[in-house]
């Protein structure tokens, strides 16, 4: 009953928002979980909770091109993904499959259209959502990756300050001493997990302080952007228990909640505002009233986190795998560490860390001799465009010197472009200046261990092991 | 012929030579012009050839699209006489013009 159950959003939005000011967030968002369970017992759930066990994925040539489904969230895992795009790049750019756990949805996989369909926000809206599943029912939170203009433009603008150039130059050597006090720490006599101890661990400090966040307490964004990012319904990630989820929404609106009315107060007392993110929200005249609106207000909050958490921590943990992957380009590195910069932009064009975006047909489309029908789910395989043997020579090769590497799609384009990317490849720049002024070798260990998700690309554990500088063997 | 001034952020001056018809982006690239990066391929998509056209040249180098007013609007080191350089096709009027380059192409 999908006319209902957006009826049922609607009042339930407004409903949040009218009561915001009387009843605590946190306490809403709980009594949202129980109206939901009543909900769902009266009228089943919209629709059922995809459940996901891992096996085998076939061989992508034994399939029929109708049968293909990337929407598998295992298939990055793997190791399948690059025949599977390759098959659709060559066969079928423009593909639709009719029957996704996830619905039906049509495929994008070229670069150029690609590049199209980002463009287009007159043809392609991004709301409601930019995953390809939906979010647990009644947890449709609201943000401006997930808006058109002109909504979009009034939000973005009010926080993109938070990442602005004067905050930059601010951060770069807050990053640097962090960095090396995080490589400090690392074993030197025994393979560990890189991906806790410095991927996660330097993402973490990083949104603590983009935030203002409790700094002791910083696992908890890790932790709910984790969740967030990683849910069955909306990625094909593991966890799969909603009440869990309106129970972290409902912690984060609290902590967010008091953080906001923290900074009110110490505002009000004279104190001047600082350039983290609820300060500059509570400096614009249209986000101001934010904490009114709790459905937006923990939507943004949750897309700076997710936005920030996923993204560049597996492009931390990506680099070295590709580094040991092509280990010639690790020697052409030490021997050339200027070539840095552009080495960054290989890394996450190679990593591509977030897979796709998803869009709405406002109306139908040509494109790649298919139309797309007003209405119809539209996929971006960023990941795919990043490897379109069209655009990039050799492109599963990783080239840090490759010469059109900034070209990469991870970004986006377009309007809803990476507002972090700036951050992001200062805090990788820093990152590896930081790691050849130490090491000589970091040496993966064992396969990685890659997360089951059909939108995060990333690893839960890579095991290295060091050699620190001056004591590499011959 | 004509001649292109662009002025990095660091006061670092660089002239480079276009022909009538390309972009003030690709004149960039050609020259390999520190501080434009033209990601995106000069498809007005990414917003990392902003230049801050001078004063007088700003009129001469034409109206700004519904995209690029769009792209630019996300630009912290906007000015009134910012352009996107994929946009600003280069005419034989605007022989000498001169653009700085801002801080950071975001």
């Amino acid at each position: 009953m999908p006319t209902l159950s957006r009826t049922f959003d609607d009042i339930q939005s407004r409903l949040i928002n009218a009561t915001s000011r009387v009843v605590p967030m946190h306490r809403q968002i709980q009594g949202l979980k129980f109206l939901i369970g009543g909900k769902k017992k009266a009228f089943g759930p919209r629709r059922p909770m995809p459940e996901f066990v891992e096996k085998p994925i076939p061989d992508v040539n034994t399939l029929a091109l109708e049968d293909i489904d990337v929407s598998n969230p295992f298939l990055y895992r793997q190791g399948q993904w690059r025949p599977y795009f390759k098959r659709l790049r060559d066969e079928a750019p423009v593909h639709y499959q009719k029957n996704s756990p996830f619905g039906p949805f049509w495929s994008v996989t070229r670069f150029e259209d690609i590049m199209f369909v980002d463009k287009s926000h007159d043809l392609f809206s991004a709301e409601p959502q930019i995953i390809l599943g939906d979010p647990p029912e009644g947890l449709s939170v609201e943000m401006f990756i997930a808006m058109d203009p002109p909504k979009h433009d009034v939000q973005r603008s009010s926080v993109q300050g938070v990442v602005a150039p004067k905050n930059l130059k601010e951060m770069e050597g807050l990053i640097r001493s962090r960095t090396g006090e995080v490589l400090d720490s690392l074993p030197q006599d025994k393979p560990f997990n890189w991906v806790p101890a410095v991927s996660k661990e330097l993402t973490g400090r990083m949104l603590a302080t983009l935030l203002d966040f409790p700094y002791e307490e910083r696992h908890k964004l890790v932790e709910w952007s984790d969740r967030m990012a990683g849910a069955a319904s909306a990625t094909g990630g593991e966890f799969a228990d909603e009440e869990a989820m309106f129970d972290d929404a409902a912690d984060m609106a609290w902590s967010f909640s008091k953080l906001w009315r923290d900074k009110e107060a110490r505002r009000a007392a004279g104190e001047e505002p600082g350039f983290d993110l609820i300060s500059l929200l509570q400096s614009n005249d249209e986000t101001k009233d934010l904490i009114d609106r709790p459905m937006e207000f923990i939507g943004n909050l949750t897309l700076l986190i997710v936005g920030g958490n996923d993204t560049t921590r597996n492009s931390m943990s990506g680099g070295l795998v590709a580094m040991n992957e092509f280990p010639e380009e690790f020697k052409k590195l030490k021997a050339n560490p200027e070539l840095i910069p552009n080495m960054v932009s290989e890394i996450i064009r190679w990593q591509t860390p977030l897979a796709y975006m998803r869009r709405i047909a406002k109306q139908d489309v040509e494109l790649g001799g298919q139309t797309i029908k007003k209405g119809d789910r539209v996929v971006m395989w960023y990941a795919s465009g990043n490897r379109d043997e069209r655009k990039f020579d050799n492109p599963d090769q990783f080239i840090i010197d490759r010469k059109d590497a900034r070209n990469h799609m991870s970004f986006g384009y377009g309007i809803h472009r990476c507002m972090g990317n700036r951050l992001a490849e200062l805090q990788l720049r820093v990152l590896w200046e930081e790691i050849l002024k130490r090491f000589d070798n970091i040496e993966v260990v064992e396969e990685p261990k890659r997360v089951q998700s059909n939108f995060v690309r990333g690893y839960s554990e890579v095991m290295v092991k060091l050699t620190p500088k001056g004591k590499e063997a011959g | 012929m004509g001649k292109i001034t662009f002025i990095e952020n660091d006061q670092t001056v660089h002239v480079a030579e276009f022909e009538a018809g390309s972009s003030v982006r690709q004149i960039a690239v050609d020259n390999a012009i520190p501080g434009i990066d033209g990601d995106c391929g000069g498809e007005c998509a990414c917003g990392t050839c902003h230049v801050i056209v001078s004063e007088g040249w700003f009129s001469k180098t034409g109206t700004l699209g519904g995209e690029e007013e769009q792209m630019l609007s996300m630009t912290p080191e906007r000015t009134s006489t910012s352009r996107l350089g994929c946009q600003v096709v280069l005419t034989d009027e605007m022989d000498g013009m001169t653009v700085h380059l801002p801080e950071f192409q975001m």
